[in-house]
This record gives structure tokens, sequence and C-alpha cells, in this order.
């Protein structure tokens, strides 16, 4: 992202469609002082969720691998693919 | 939202699926300063410079992978020549600081380094025989220094003397690390035109015309091309390949600058280039033979093979080089046949043989690479096995590579079997017509013609 006061990840959450996937996730970017900008959720075929989310994490000390760890915890149990990732790989491969 | 669900999708299922990772991030470093009469001074030298310049690259690559979440594979170094660093024509200088090298990487965590490399393509010097003549003892002693050395070039001819030279040597060396199929003749690359910014090992040496030192990157992705094929599907007629081949060796460029900026930025040192070779790993999926298959050959070696292959190399190049103004190094599709499951197969079917690679290797980059042959083949075959290969190079002015392995005991029929990112191989067939008088001969093939090209 061109803002520079902003340091944005992309959140992706895939896997089998239950309740309170979108809560739980959004509870633990709170505590962390993440702050949700944009947020995309759609459920593939009748079970299979899927949303992918523009998050903004200048406020929070943590780093990469410590918000996906913290996120895979908060989906424990379920049957969910968490990653994480700088906005700017897509930026990148997706923008000329 | 700045990207649509499809293309973020697209991203994770290329790195989940598909194994796209950035396959090396290679440290240049230069050495020009630390050469020193005084072989124990110069290894100390040589020691404490990548020592410094090192120190912090695993680490930091680590750091830039879990940031994008982009798989890095390897970390590696390439150094200056080092025959123009040890000033003595002495072998055990060049073993002395050879093994200095090999500590200095284990102790920095990187699991290869390019630069035992000497540079004969028109004759040796004093200094290039004693290195030359350390090089078995080198290739078997040490776990991590790659040995690499240029026989030929456009400008130059072959060195027949260094080619049957350096037939002794891969016989020696295989006989000395036969006990592990031969698996120092693994980190030995002999040379036509090499490029001085190569990332890729083990044929990556940091030439003169470099900046103290640099980041070097080498992406990959095979599979991330041959993904994008299937869902092109069979009816798809060659020009709409070439297209999808583009559009992906882009997005796979565009995450290796990414991490090469970041990475030399964070280092402090200068971005030195992006390679987008597409280079396999014998895992399943990440294979340039199966992007072949894709396209429609029921095995790589199969006729159509070079003009398969010369369009995936090509389109790989125009689609990384919109991508990044850095392109460098080799760029273009690895062919080994050891790193890759699909060439694997073909070997053991029967379906690629020697001679097929051969004429492959004169439409990409870059040559014979990891094929085992039986033990017994003879230096003189082997020195003309390795100038046809540099004859290629020459005329064709492009790189050109041999990397043999003479398996010691080992036959057709039998398999070497070497681990890791190395792989295996199935023993591949030598012709057994004699080329004796032809190599003993000797001198040099003058440098080929570059106008009236017909």
């Amino acid at each position: 992202m061109t803002d520079k006061n902003k340091k944005c990840i992309i959140i992706t959450v895939i896997g089998k469609d239950e309740v309170g996937i979108v809560a739980k996730v959004a509870t633990a970017l709170a505590e962390d002082r993440i702050n949700i900008i944009d947020l995309n959720q759609k459920i593939l075929g009748d079970e299979i969720f899927a949303m992918t989310l523009l998050a903004d994490r200048v406020g929070s000390n943590l780093s990469l691998p410590e918000i996906t760890e913290k996120l895979k915890a908060s989906v424990k149990g379920m049957s969910l693919e968490v990653t994480v990732q700088d906005s700017e790989v897509f930026q990148y491969m997706h923008r000329v | 939202m700045k990207f649509s669900n499809e293309e973020i999708l697209e991203t994770i299922g290329m790195i989940a699926e598909d194994k796209l990772d950035i396959r090396t991030v290679t440290l240049g470093i230069s050495l020009l300063d630390c050469s020193d009469p005084d072989p124990t001074a110069c290894a100390r030298k040589v020691r404490e410079k990548i020592l410094a310049k090192g120190a912090d690259l695993s680490r930091k690559a680590d750091f830039i992978s879990d940031e994008y979440g982009l798989p890095i594979v390897n970390k590696r170094i390439s150094l200056t020549p080092i025959s123009l660093v040890v000033p003595i024509a002495d072998p055990a200088a060049f073993i002395e600081v050879a093994h200095a090298v090999d500590r200095a990487a284990a102790e920095i965590d990187v699991n290869f380094v390019g630069g035992y490399t000497a540079m004969i393509q028109k004759g040796e010097t004093s200094i290039d025989r004693a290195m030359i003549e350390a090089m078995p003892e080198v290739l078997s002693t040490t776990t991590r220094f790659c040995a690499s050395v240029i026989l030929a070039s456009t400008k130059a001819g072959i060195n027949m003397d260094g080619c049957y030279t350096m037939s002794k040597v891969m016989k020696d060396t295989a006989a000395r690390t036969a006990k592990d199929d031969g698996i120092g003749c693994a980190k030995l690359v002999l040379f036509a035109n090499p490029v001085e910014d190569n990332p890729f090992m083990a044929g990556g040496f940091y030439g003169t015309g470099e900046s103290e030192s640099s980041i070097l990157v080498g992406v990959s992705g095979p599979g991330a091309v041959r993904r994008a094929l299937e869902r092109l599907g069979p009816d798809a007629d060659l020009g709409e390949v070439a297209e999808t081949i583009k559009k992906t060796a882009f997005k796979i460029t565009r995450a290796g600058e990414l991490v090469g900026k970041k990475l030399a930025k964070i280092l402090g040192v200068a971005f030195g280039n992006l390679d987008l070779s597409l280079a396999p790993t014998p895992a399943e999926g990440d294979s340039v033979g199966q992007i072949l298959e894709t396209m429609g050959l029921a095995m790589p070696g199969a006729p159509g093979s070079t003009a398969a292959l010369m369009m995936l190399n090509d389109a790989v190049k125009k689609g990384g080089l919109f991508a990044s103004s850095s392109v460098g190094g080799l760029s273009g599709a690895f062919i080994p046949i050891s790193e890759d499951a699909s060439m694997i197969r073909a070997a053991e079917a029967g379906a690629i043989t020697l001679e097929k690679l051969e004429a492959m290797t004169s439409v990409c980059s870059v040559g014979l690479d990891m094929i085992a042959v039986p033990g017994d083949t003879s230096a003189e075959t082997l020195a003309a096995v390795i100038a046809d290969e540099m004859a290629i190079g020459c005329a064709n002015n492009k790189t050109t590579a041999v990397r043999i392995i003479p398996a010691p005991g080992k036959k057709v029929g039998d398999s070497v079997y070497f681990g890791g990112l190395l792989g295996s191989a199935p023993i591949m067939a030598v012709s057994q017509v004699s080329s004796e008088t032809f190599v003993k001969r000797g001198g040099r093939i003058p440098a080929p013609l570059q106008s009236l090209k017909n």
C-alpha cells in the first residue's frame, strides 16, 4: 500500500464452514490492536468457507509469524487454514 | 478491497500447492581484497570477510520469508573466483583456503558456496594448474564449496586440453567420493560463456565486474507454470500457451523482485539481480519435465521436446523481463535429470537419452546437468562429451554447462542416490564409439565465426 502510516497485511482463512469464524478472527485481531480495513467472505459450494481480510498492523507489536500463530490458535479445533502475508506481495504480483 | 478474492487466492495457491518459492538468495562477496601470498593469512582474510558480510544472511532471509509468506529455500554465498584470490601456484594453499571457506559457510548456515573457480578458456596459468590439481581433494574433503571451470567461450573457442584435464579431475573426484556414488562431481560445473552473476549453485561465482557485495535472487516456480497450463486445457493453441507462460513468469518474477529488494535493503548491500530460471526440485510437481508433459508430450525427450523447450524458455524470459529491470544470471529453464521427478522417469523409461538432452540444451539454460553415467566411461569419452556441450555454447553465443557424475562401479540400469535437492538418477548410457584420437590431439578449437551465420 502506498500509505506510509499503515502496515497492511492480507489474512486468508479457508476451510470447513462453522458458526463464529469471523467473530473469532476479528476478536483475535482486536485484542492485538490490528485494525480491519476490508473484509471479503464467501461460502464456496455449500460448505467451504473462504475469507480474505485486509488489515493494518501498525498498532500491534507482534511479528507476522506471531500474528499467524495467534490467529491459528483462535480457530483451533476447526478445520481451517490461515495465512498472513504483507500486502506488498499482492501489490507486486497483481499490479503493474 | 484493493485486491480481488481471486487474486489473493491465486497467490496463496501458487505458494501452497504449486510450490512457488524463492529458490535461492545468494550473497555475492568480492574477495579481491583478501589476496595474500601467505596461504594461512589468505585463508584467514577470506574467512573473516565471509563471516563479516554473511553473518546475518540466513536470519534476515528467514525474516523476509516470514513477512511475505514466500518460502526462501536456500541461502547461499558466491565468491570471486578463488584463482584470482590465492596468488600462489601451490595446491596446498588452495586446499587450506577452501577448507576455511567451507568452515565459514557452516558457521553462518549456508548450504553451498560458489567460487572455487578457474577461467582457462584460452589457457592456464601456473596458479590455475595448482588450483585444478587441488580440486579433487577440495571436492572430496569439503561439503559446501562448489567448483566451476570455464573451458570455452565464443571469443576464445574451446580449450581441448582443459576439457581432457577436467574429465580426469571428474574421474578422480568420483573415485574419491565413491562411497557416496561420486557426489563430489555434483559440485563441479564446466562452462562455456558463463554469467558472472548467477545465484544458482553449483555453477555460481561472483564476477570481477560486480560490486563489493550484492544480493542475487533465484526465483523458480515450475509448478505454478504447469498449473496455469493445466487450467488452459489441451485445446489451447501454442500461442495461447506461450501467453500463459509469460503471464505466470511475470508474477513469479515480481515475487522475487520484492524479496530481493527488501533483503538487500535490510542487509545494507546492493540488489544485484534476479535470475528467473525455472529450476526443478525432486519434489513431485516441482518439475520442468512435467511442464513439457502438460504441453502435450507424453514424456520429456519425445520428438517435439526441443521445440517445446525453446518456447518455454523464451516465454519465461519475455514475461520476466517486463516484471523486473534487474533480470540477469542464467534466466531460463533448467533440465537436470536427478533433480526432476519427470526427467528421472523419462530417463528410466529410455524416453530421454544423452544425445536428446544435448539437443535440448541448445535452446535452454543450462546444459548437461546432474547426469549420472557409468563409472567405467573413459576420460577421453567424457572429454569429448564436454567438448560437444562447449561447442553448443560457443556457436550459439550462450551459456552451456556440464555437470556429469561418472558413478564409480555403476552400470546402465543402476541408480545413484545423492539425497536432498540433488535427488537421485538412473545411470544413462554413453556412446561406446571412441573419440580418443580426437581428444588426445589437444590444443584449442578456434573461436567460431560470428558473421555469415547460416
